[in-house]
C-alpha cells in the first residue's frame, strides 16, 4: 500500500487517527477520515485520474470542488454504481471502491490516445461535419465513435436505495455557507426568522477553509467558522444543511436543494434515505454561493498536475497534502502569491511565480522577494513537458500588450502548475432565478445585475474578493431580509478580519507562446469536452458570432460541469477573436441543476408501485382471493377475469358471457363515475350538458345521455336517474369522471353562475355491483322483499330505493348487456357485504363473476360504444349512427352549435360499422386498418381502423367495430384489414350482432 | 414553480391549480345566430400577448373554484387575483376591454 507519500506530518483537517483504505482503479491506497477521493490520491502522489473525452489525453485533477471538469470517477459496483462524480467532492469513506472512466484498456496504457496524434480528425463541429458525410460512410464511423464517446457506466439494474422529498417553508434560505453566508445566517437567525443555510461541502466554512492567511476576531477564521455554526444550531428556527446543494431556483423563490444524506458513509442506513430533494419556497433568498477560479489557457495547460491555484493552496492547508514539492505558480493577481506561501509554508521549493502583471506591486510581491521567491513578471508560460504528469514549463517575457513574446524562453522545472487566473463569481443561481447579468471589466467577470426574485447576492457570488467585505455584506443581507418580511432586526457586531487583499488583476484570456495557436500543443479551455482556444477561433473563422451557436457548433461549456471553469474563458477568447467586448459575444444562461443530481432524488417514493396511486373498489379483496386477472382503467385496478383452474383468458371469458346471458353472472362496477347533482335548476343544467332532453324525465326513471365538447364531438356517455325533482344522480364513465366533473363545474361557475345545482363526486360513495342474466331477477328476489321487483312495477331504466341483503340500497333497472339487468348501489362500506351476499344466495343458481373483459364482449355484441376506445374525439353521435339522442328540439345545448357546421354531416366521415370476418373464427386486431383496395406493400389508401374486436361466444364467432369512412352506406360491401403476411377480407354489418329485437332485456 | 394566491385559500403551490387560457370570453348567448367564422373565434382563437394577460385557473387541489390572474407572461409576476364575475384593472391593459376594442 502506498505511503500517502504527500502528507504532511501535521495541519489540515484530516483526522490522522482515522485511517481508511480505498481503491482507485483496484490499486489499494489509504486516506484519512476528512479527506475527498480527489485529496487521498494526490496524498498518494497520484495526479492522472482520467482520459479526456475526445483526445484520451491523460488528466489530473484540476480544482477543489464541485466545479472540477476533470477528474470524474465511476463509483461503486453493480446497481450502487454511479458516474461522472467529482472525485474532489466524493468523501472518502473505508472500502471505497473508484474507477477512472474513459480509458481503454487501462488509465495508463489508452488506445483512444491515437485520437491525440490524429487530432486533425477532431476540429470543432466535428459531431455536426461527421453527419454531414454521406450516410454509408456514416455508419462505418459510428461503432467507432459510439465505443470511444461518453463518460463512465450507467447501473444496469433498478436503484436499491431509498430517496425522499422535503418540502418546506422559510423566511430567508441562504444558498452557500462561506464567510458570507454564515454571516447571513447569524443576522437572520438573531433576529428569529426562519433560516435554512444549505451549503454543498460537509463543514461549513466555504473558502476559509482551505486559507490559514486569515483571522477573524483574532483567531483563525476556522474558529469563528466553529462558533457562528455552535451558535447556529442552538437557535430552533434555524436549518442547517450539509452536503446539500441548492440546484435549482425557480419561479417565486422556489428552490430545489439536493441533500446527500448517506453516501459519504458508504453505506445506507436503515433509517434514512441515501438522499433528499428539498423543496423550499423562501421568503427571500441569500445567494452566498463564492467564487470559482478561472484557469489559464496556455500551451498544453491539461498534463496532469496543472491545477487551480486555490485547489493546490486548499489541498496544503485543508488536507495536509502537498501536491507538489516544486509548485509553479502562474497567477493574473495577488492570490496567487498566497498560494505561494502557503506551500513555501509546508516544505514546498516553489519553482517561481510567474506574474502576468507588468509591474506587480504590493506587500505580498514584496514578501516574495523576502522570501527568495522568484518572480517572474510580464511572462507568460509557452509550452509545458511531461507525460503522465508535469515535469517542467517553458517561460517567457511577453510584449506589453500580452499578445506576443518579448524575449527568448526558459524552462523551469515543476511538478505542479498552480493556475491564478482570477475568479468567476458563481452567478448560476441568480442567472437560473432569471436576474440578469452585468459585465464588470474592472474584474473581468459577470456580476449579478438586476434580480427578478426576492434575492440577493453577497460575498464572491457578488464579486467581492475580501472576507471583510463578505462578512459585513452577509450581515447586510440577513438584516434586509428580515426586515423587508417584517421581523425585528437585532444587529450582530462584524467581527475585525485581518487578511491579504487579492490586489489588481491582469486577465488575460490567451497567453503568448512560440507557436501559433492550434499549432503544436493545445490551449485547452474546456477541459471536460476537450475543446481548445484553436477550436473557438475555427467557429469564429466559419462564420460564428454568437455564443449560443458558438457554444454548441464546439461543445464548449456542454459537459456535465456547464462550463463552470470554461465559460468566461471561451466568451473572451471568442470575443478577442472577434474583436468585440465580452458583453457583445453575450452571456451563457445557467439552468438547473448547480450540479448534476441523481434522477433518484428527483424521483423520491413515487417509483414502483408507489409512482401513481392506485384506487379499488371495496369488493377488491374478494377478487383478489377468488384469483382474478386484474387491468389498469385510469387509476383504477379492475377485476379483468377470473380464470378456473387450467382455463385460459378466452376460455374464462367465453364461460363468463355464456354464464351472463344464461343464468346469472355478477359485475363489480364500483368504478363508474357519480356524481350527485341537486338544486332548484339541476334539471335545466342537464338540458344544456346532455344532448338530449331532461326536463320531463320523471322522478325514480334513468335515462341514457351523451355529452358532447362545444365542437360536437362526444366527450362521455352515461345513465342519469331523477331521485326527486331536484335530485339526480349521474353516472360517467370510469376513466372520464374526473374529466366530467371539472367541466360540469367549469361552466356552472364561469358560464351559469347563476343556476342553482350543485355538484358532488360520489364515485367512491357507492359501491356498485351489477347482476345480469335471465336468473338475475330471482337472485334479487331472494335478497330484497321491499321493492316490487315484477317487470311493471319496476320496468326498465327506473330506479327503486330498498333493502338488498338487509343493507340500504338504490337499485337501478339498466343494462350494458342487453339482458335483464339490475345495477345494486350501497354505501361503499358495505360493498364487500353486499358481494359475498349476492355469491352465497346466487351458489345454486350457479352465480358467475365477471370481469371487464366479458364485460366488454356482452356490450360489444349489443353493439354498445365504449367512449375513448370506439370514440377518440373526432367522433359525433351522427357518426355514430345515433341521431336519435340529439334533440332537435333544444334551443341550445353544449356541442349544438358545433354540430351544426356542415363539414360534420358530409356523407364520407368515418362512421362507426360492423365488420364481420370471412373466417368466423378470426378475431381482428384492434387498431387494424381499413382499405377498400389491397396493394402489395404500404402505403395504402386508408378507410379507417378496427375499434373493437372480440369473440362473440353468443354470436358463435368474431365481431368488430370500425370506424370507415362513409360507413353507414356500406353496408354488405367487402373491405380489406391488410396484416403482417396475410388480408383479411370482411363483410361491412350493423354494429348490432346479437338478440337485435332486444327481447332479453325484460327477462 | 409558481406561488399563486387562490383568493378563497391564499397561497399555493402551481401544481395544485388547473389553467384555463384566456379569462373574459363570454359564450355567445345565442350559439345559433354564430356564424361559423365568431363560433371558431370563440372556441379556439386565443390572445398570446407577451406580457400582461388575464387568464383562468382553478384551485384543483384546493377549493374547486375558477377564478382570474393577471400574470406577466414573461416574467411570470402576478399581477392581480380576482373572482369570477370581477373585472382586471383598467390599469393593466388586460381583458375584455382591449378585446373589444
Ligand atoms: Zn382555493
Amino acid at each position: 500500500m502506498a505511503n500517502q507519500s504527500n502528507r504532511l506530518a501535521a495541519g489540515g483537517r484530516v483526522d490522522r487517527r482515522r485511517p481508511l483504505v480505498f481503491r482507485f482503479d483496484g490499486r489499494r491506497l489509504q486516506g484519512y477520515a476528512g479527506d475527498t477521493l480527489a485529496s487521498a490520491l494526490l496524498a498518494n502522489d497520484v495526479h492522472l485520474v482520467g482520459r479526456s473525452f475526445k483526445y484520451h489525453r491523460p488528466r489530473g485533477i484540476l480544482g477543489l470542488g464541485s466545479e472540477e471538469p476533470n477528474a470524474l470517477i465511476q463509483l461503486g459496483r453493480g446497481n450502487r454504481t454511479e458516474p461522472n462524480l467529482r472525485a474532489t467532492q466524493i468523501e472518502l469513506f473505508d472500502g471505497l471502491d473508484a474507477h477512472s472512466q474513459n480509458r481503454w484498456p487501462c488509465l495508463r496504457f489508452d488506445v483512444g490516445a491515437v485520437n491525440s496524434a490524429f487530432h486533425r480528425l477532431f476540429p470543432a463541429g466535428f459531431y455536426y461535419k461527421t453527419f454531414m458525410w454521406p450516410a454509408s460512410l456514416w455508419s462505418t464511423y459510428e461503432e467507432v465513435i459510439r465505443h470511444a464517446a461518453g463518460l463512465g457506466r450507467a447501473p444496469e439494474g433498478p436503484d436499491p436505495d431509498r430517496y425522499e422529498r422535503m418540502h418546506a417553508h422559510c423566511d430567508v434560505l441562504i444558498a452557500g455557507g462561506g464567510p458570507a453566508g454564515l454571516a447571513a445566517a447569524l443576522a437572520a437567525g438573531r433576529s428569529g426568522a426562519r433560516v435554512i443555510l444549505a451549503d454543498e461541502q460537509a463543514e461549513f466554512g466555504g473558502s476559509l477553509l482551505g486559507d490559514d492567511d486569515v483571522t477573524i476576531g483574532g483567531t483563525p477564521a476556522v474558529d469563528w467558522v466553529a462558533e457562528v455554526v455552535a451558535e447556529l444550531e442552538s437557535m430552533p428556527e434555524v436549518t442547517l444543511l450539509r452536503r446539500a446543494t441548492v440546484n435549482g431556483y425557480y419561479d417565486h423563490n422556489y428552490l430545489t436543494i439536493a441533500e446527500r444524506v448517506t453516501d459519504h458513509l458508504g453505506v445506507g442506513l436503515p433509517t434514512v434515505p441515501r438522499q433528499r430533494l428539498w423543496k423550499v419556497r423562501a421568503g427571500r433568498v441569500v445567494l452566498a454561493t463564492g467564487a470559482i477560479e478561472r484557469p489559464l489557457v496556455f500551451r498544453d495547460n491539461d498534463r496532469p498536475g496543472v491545477m487551480l491555484s486555490t485547489a493546490v493552496r486548499g489541498y496544503a492547508v485543508r488536507y495536509g497534502v502537498l501536491a507538489g514539492r516544486r509548485p509553479l505558480i502562474v497567477t493574473g493577481n495577488d492570490d496567487g502569491y498566497r498560494t505561494a506561501f502557503a506551500l513555501a509554508d509546508r516544505q514546498a521549493r516553489v519553482a517561481g511565480i510567474v506574474d502576468l502583471r507588468t509591474d506587480p506591486i504590493g506587500p505580498l510581491v514584496a514578501e516574495a522577494k523576502n522570501r527568495g521567491i522568484e518572480v517572474l513578471a510580464g511572462h507568460s508560460v509557452t509550452a509545458t513537458h511531461g507525460g503522465r504528469r508535469i515535469e517542467a514549463a517553458e517561460i517567457a517575457p511577453m510584449t506589453a500588450d500580452g499578445s506576443g513574446l518579448a524575449g527568448s524562453t526558459r524552462t523551469l522545472e515543476c511538478d505542479v502548475i498552480a493556475m491564478a487566473g482570477g475568479f468567476n463569481p458563481t452567478v448560476h443561481l441568480f442567472s437560473q432565478s432569471r436576474g440578469k447579468l452585468r459585465w464588470d471589466g474592472e474584474r473581468a467577470a459577470f456580476l449579478p445585475g438586476t434580480s427578478h426574485e426576492a434575492e440577493v447576492s453577497v460575498g464572491g457570488c457578488a464579486g467581492t474578493s475580501s472576507v471583510t467585505q463578505a462578512i459585513k455584506d452577509g450581515i447586510k443581507a440577513g438584516l434586509d431580509q428580515v426586515r423587508a418580511l417584517g421581523h425585528t432586526a437585532r444587529q450582530p457586531a462584524a467581527p475585525a478580519v485581518e487578511e491579504h487583499g487579492q490586489g489588481e488583476t491582469r486577465p488575460l484570456w490567451l497567453l503568448p507562446s512560440t507557436q501559433p495557436v492550434g499549432r503544436k500543443g493545445k490551449h485547452f479551455v474546456d477541459f471536460q469536452n476537450d475543446v481548445t482556444a484553436a477550436d473557438l477561433m475555427l467557429a469564429t473563422r466559419e462564420g460564428y458570432r454568437s455564443i449560443e451557436h458558438v457554444k454548441r457548433y464546439t461543445t464548449t461549456g456542454m459537459g456535465t460541469d456547464q462550463g463552470k471553469t470554461s465559460n468566461v474563458n471561451a466568451l473572451a477568447i471568442v470575443g478577442q477573436s472577434l474583436g468585440v467586448d465580452v458583453p457583445a459575444v453575450g452571456t451563457t444562461t445557467f439552468r438547473a441543476p448547480y450540479t448534476p443530481t441523481t434522477i433518484g432524488a428527483y424521483g423520491g417514493r413515487d417509483v414502483g408501485h408507489l409512482f401513481a396511486p392506485t384506487r379499488t373498489t371495496a369488493m377488491d379483496p374478494w377478487h383478489r382471493a377468488n384469483g382474478a386477472k386484474f387491468e389498469h382503467v385510469g387509476d383504477w385496478m379492475r377485476a379483468w377475469y377470473y380464470p378456473k383452474a387450467g382455463e385460459t383468458f378466452r376460455q374464462a371469458v367465453d364461460r363468463e358471457v355464456t354464464v351472463a346471458r344464461n343464468g346469472v353472472a355478477l359485475l363489480d362496477a364500483s368504478t363508474l363515475g357519480k356524481i350527485d347533482i341537486r338544486g332548484g335548476d339541476a334539471a335545466e343544467f342537464l338540458n344544456r350538458v346532455y344532448t338530449n332532453a331532461w326536463a320531463k324525465l320523471g322522478t325514480g326513471r334513468c335515462r341514457y345521455g351523451f355529452m358532447l365538447k362545444e365542437d360536437g364531438m362526444v366527450m362521455d356517455d352515461g345513465v342519469t336517474t331523477r331521485l326527486a325533482d331536484d335530485h339526480f344522480h349521474m353516472t360517467t364513465t370510469t376513466g372520464g369522471a374526473a374529466r366530467v366533473m371539472n367541466w360540469l363545474e367549469e361552466y356552472l361557475q364561469t358560464e351559469w353562475p347563476e343556476m342553482d345545482v350543485r355538484l358532488t363526486s360520489v364515485t367512491e360513495q357507492w359501491a356498485v355491483a351489477s347482476i345480469c342474466g335471465p336468473k338475475c331477477r330471482e337472485l334479487l328476489g331472494r335478497l330484497c322483499s321491499d321493492i316490487d321487483l315484477g317487470n311493471d312495477a319496476f320496468p326498465f331504466m327506473a330506479m327503486r330505493d330498498g333493502t338488498v341483503a338487509e343493507i340500504p340500497a338504490r337499485v337501478f333497472r339498466i343494462s350494458f348487456t342487453g339482458e335483464l339487468s339490475f345495477e345494486i348501489n350501497v354505501p361503499t362500506r358495505y360493498g364487500l357485504a353486499l358481494w359475498e351476499a349476492l355469491m352465497t344466495a346466487g351458489a345454486d343458481l350457479g352465480i358467475t363473476p365477471y370481469g371487464t373483459e366479458a364485460m366488454h364482449v356482452l356490450r360489444a355484441e349489443k353493439g354498445f360504444i365504449i367512449v375513448g376506445q370506439d370514440t377518440d374525439g373526432s367522433v359525433t353521435p351522427l357518426d355514430l349512427g345515433m341521431d336519435w339522442i340529439v334533440s332537435k328540439s333544444k334551443p341550445d345545448f353544449i356541442g349544438k352549435r358545433g354540430l351544426a357546421r356542415p363539414d360534420l354531416h358530409k356523407p364520407d366521415r368515418k362512421q362507426l360499422v360492423g365488420l364481420l370476418t370471412e373466417d368466423p373464427t378470426f378475431v381482428l386486431p384492434e387498431g387494424g386498418h381499413v382499405v377498400e383496395t389491397v396493394k402489395p406493400k404500404p402505403p395504402m389508401a386508408m378507410l379507417g381502423h378496427v375499434t373493437s374486436s372480440y369473440y362473440s361466444p353468443s354470436a358463435g364467432r368474431s365481431i368488430a367495430m370500425a370506424l370507415v369512412k362513409g360507413g353507414h352506406a356500406r353496408k354488405g360491401q367487402t373491405l380489406y384489414v391488410p396484416l403482417e403476411g396475410r388480408t383479411i377480407p370482411v363483410t361491412v354489418a350493423g354494429t348490432v350482432f346479437f338478440d337485435p329485437e332486444g327481447s332479453r332485456r325484460d327477462g | 414553480m409558481m406561488l399563486i394566491p387562490c383568493p378563497w385559500c391564499g397561497p399555493r403551490d402551481d401544481s395544485e391549480f388547473a389553467y384555463g387560457n384566456q379569462a373574459h370570453i363570454a359564450r355567445p348567448s345565442d350559439p345559433a345566430s354564430t356564424s361559423d367564422q365568431e363560433w371558431a373565434e370563440y372556441l379556439y382563437f386565443r390572445d398570446n400577448p407577451k406580457g400582461p394577460f388575464a387568464e383562468r385557473w382553478m384551485h384543483a387541489a384546493g377549493c374547486r373554484r375558477w377564478f382570474h390572474v393577471v400574470r406577466d407572461t414573461n416574467s411570470h409576476v402576478i399581477l392581480q387575483v380576482y373572482k369570477v364575475g370581477e373585472w382586471p384593472d383598467p390599469a393593466l391593459g388586460v381583458g375584455p376591454a382591449n378585446k373589444e376594442s
